[in-house]
């Protein structure tokens, strides 16, 4: 059992702050920081040191399953009752193409809402340890979870870029 | 160290537009209680709607015997006005995926009102081919499953395809859409109260705009476009197909694939501007919807324009040139025969009046524009009205030669469904915010408390 922590979020109105706050908690060794944005921005990806999502392996593999999917039905369904339409070869590629492509399509992109769900931890409508409601208007925000020791130095440095407020709440622990 | 750019785009297609919370206010106030003007809108619309089904149940207790349709003419209205909304629905792809990827700095204001536009068009195309095929509750037919004697659908058919194509079409949109407005929809949440706020708390899948939620939808994001891209071109393409593969003089054309595509996206084109005109004027959008909006569609709507006249003169041509007799009667049958009055309505709705978009006072008229976008709906719809009825009444054989009217049934499920698109789309325009609001803060210079220095194009350095 860990011991208790404190989950702090600092409220900022503008986007330098916000990035400097960021940099300022990482280089203090804090690797669990968690910023809220109104709108996505790459500064703040940046600064968290983001690197590939893995949803384009999701969209991949999706895609990659549903043409062989509609090849494997077409030419199965075609030879499971053996019947010559238009003088065509029973498995004719060419008016299958459509089929194929509509399955790699219909699985490439339900396979990459799955796999944003599954990585973005959504749906998930149990509220956060502290939130504020401004963050979708026009607030930037950060949060960072620390044990009591660490407690001053993480306020400290959230501080040093003058948010609008500062918000505390008890992380349940684990 | 991270630099910031100084972002002018936004300056530039919204100069009024300052604040981020800015745009929350004036969007998410449309979702506030509705004015007289929406309530007599949306009483007209369900007059409609009940029009459209009650029509509809007419004929299925009647049989499609109430409808026109009959040997030679079996596809009129309902197939017209299919393949009517189905090119309807694709300029919002186009303006969602296609100019996203392209990152065209005018669609974000557009984008979310024409996506609803895609989703409400193609669930009323849906429903023609049902009304069409007269016994709706053998609809399920269209899945693709062996019947009684394990005989499978022929997957070497247009018809199938177009199964799959305009389910696929429907799926991904209503996706891409959705996922679009969960941003949205939790800005919605965290502004509401009582029991909308119940209903936004659980649509918005509990989106609180982390970096982590920020990361993973952008790419994901992307990626439904480059999947949506192709997915719209291919099912105008299949739509195509249910005509071009079969041998009908005026159907059978290696053009009709590009042909069809274009003369959607103009449709879809018109349509949004004839939605965005009264979505801007009712709700005092003006400074989110700005001319410069306009003049881009307006754009748009012209070379599309272009690319439908140059194919409706290369059918001509090509049948000319052809020396095939029969083909040539059925272009010179356009012109000049029974039908003669819808190809003129064509002609001049789709490839004249739009040559006034050539003049930049026009592109910036709104009125102007709302009026050339009527005429291009109407003229899209007889397009295909042309396509299909001309072609099959006057086929090979002189004595299969027939002549196809519209009944009263036909004519109010066609109006019908228009209501039926208005039902939905104004209930959109109050449960959803119309405006894309998180992707109208991307291209709105974001609050630095270093202010750049002024007249300077130096970036400003994040860190000092």
């Amino acid at each position: 059992m860990s011991a208790l922590k404190v989950g702090i979020l600092a409220s900022y109105e503008y986007l330098d702050s916000t990035v400097d706050a960021i940099e300022g908690l990482r280089k203090a060794g804090f690797d669990e920081v968690k910023a809220y944005t109104p709108y996505p921005d790459h500064h703040i990806e940046h600064a968290l040191g983001y690197g590939q999502s893995p949803v384009r392996v999701w969209t991949l593999v999706g895609g990659l399953t549903g043409a062989a999917a509609g090849l494997a039905f077409t030419s199965w369904t075609s030879l499971d009752w053996p019947l010559v339409v238009g003088g065509k070869p029973m498995i004719s590629i060419p008016a299958f193409v459509p089929i194929i492509f509509e399955m790699t399509v219909l699985f490439g992109a339900l396979s990459t809402v799955v796999g944003l769900f599954v990585l973005s931890r959504i749906p998930n409508i149990k509220p956060a340890v502290v939130y504020d409601p401004e963050f979708t208007a026009g607030r930037y925000g950060v949060y960072v979870e620390a044990t009591a020791d660490r407690l001053d130095e993480a306020r400290r440095i959230m501080n040093a870029q003058e948010p609008i407020e500062l918000r505390e709440g008890d992380v349940a622990s684990v | 160290m991270a630099s910031v750019d100084r972002i002018e785009r936004g300056k530039l297609t919204h100069p009024d537009v300052h604040r981020l919370d800015d745009v929350n206010r004036d969007v998410l106030k449309i979702l506030s209680a509705p004015g007289k003007g929406w309530w007599a809108l949306f009483a007209f619309a369900a007059a409609g709607v009940a029009l459209f089904l009650g029509s509809w149940f007419y004929q299925i207790v009647n049989g499609i015997g109430v409808s026109g349709l009959n040997a030679p003419v079996g596809w009129g209205v309902y197939i017209t006005s299919f393949v009517f909304w189905v090119g309807i629905a694709h300029s919002g792809t186009l303006i969602s995926a296609i100019l996203f990827l392209f990152r065209a700095p005018w669609r974000q204001s557009i984008y979310r009102a024409a996506e609803a536009m895609t989703v409400f068009a193609v669930m009323t195309a849906g429903l023609f081919p049902l009304i069409h095929v007269g016994r709706v509750w053998h609809a399920y037919w269209l899945i693709p499953y062996p019947n009684s004697r394990f005989l499978w659908p022929n997957f070497k058919s247009p018809l199938v395809w177009d199964v799959f194509a305009v389910t696929t079409y429907f799926t991904v949109s209503a996706v891409f859409f959705f996922l679009g407005t969960v941003p949205d929809l939790a800005a919605a949440r965290d502004r509401a109260t009582g029991l909308r706020k119940k209903f936004y708390t659980i649509i918005s899948l509990g989106w609180q705009g982390t970096d982590q939620q920020w990361h993973h939808f952008g790419k994901a994001y992307i990626f439904l476009a480059a999947l949506a891209t192709p997915l719209v071109l291919s099912v105008h393409s299949v739509v195509s197909w249910d005509f071009a593969m079969a041998i009908v003089p005026g159907w059978h054309a290696t053009i009709f694939a590009p042909y069809f595509v274009a003369g959607a996206i103009y449709s879809g084109v018109a349509m949004v501007i004839t939605l965005v005109v009264p979505l801007r004027k009712i709700f005092g959008l003006e400074a989110y919807l700005t001319t410069k909006h306009f003049d881009a569609m307006a754009k748009l709507c012209l070379l599309t324009s272009l690319i439908v006249l140059y194919a409706y003169l290369s059918e001509f041509f090509l049948a000319w040139y052809s020396g095939e007799e029969i083909e040539r009667t059925a272009f010179w049958n356009r012109l000049f025969g029974t039908y003669w009055w819808a190809t003129w309505i064509m002609l001049v709705c789709n490839g004249m009046v739009p040559i006034m978009l050539w003049f930049k006072r026009v592109r910036y008229s709104i009125p102007a524009l709302f009026v050339i976008s009527i005429f291009v709906n109407i003229g899209m719809w007889f397009e295909r009205y042309v396509i299909v009825v001309t072609s099959l009444h006057h086929e090979y054989e002189p004595f299969a030669w027939g002549v196809y009217r519209p009944s009263v049934t036909e004519m109010c499920i066609l109006l019908g469904s228009f209501c039926w698109f208005g039902f939905w789309f104004l209930l959109f325009t109050r449960l959803l915010p119309p405006i894309a609001i998180q992707e109208l803060k991307e291209v709105l210079p974001p609050p630095m408390r270093r202010k750049p220095p002024a007249h300077s194009d130096e970036p400003v350095e994040v860190r000092a």
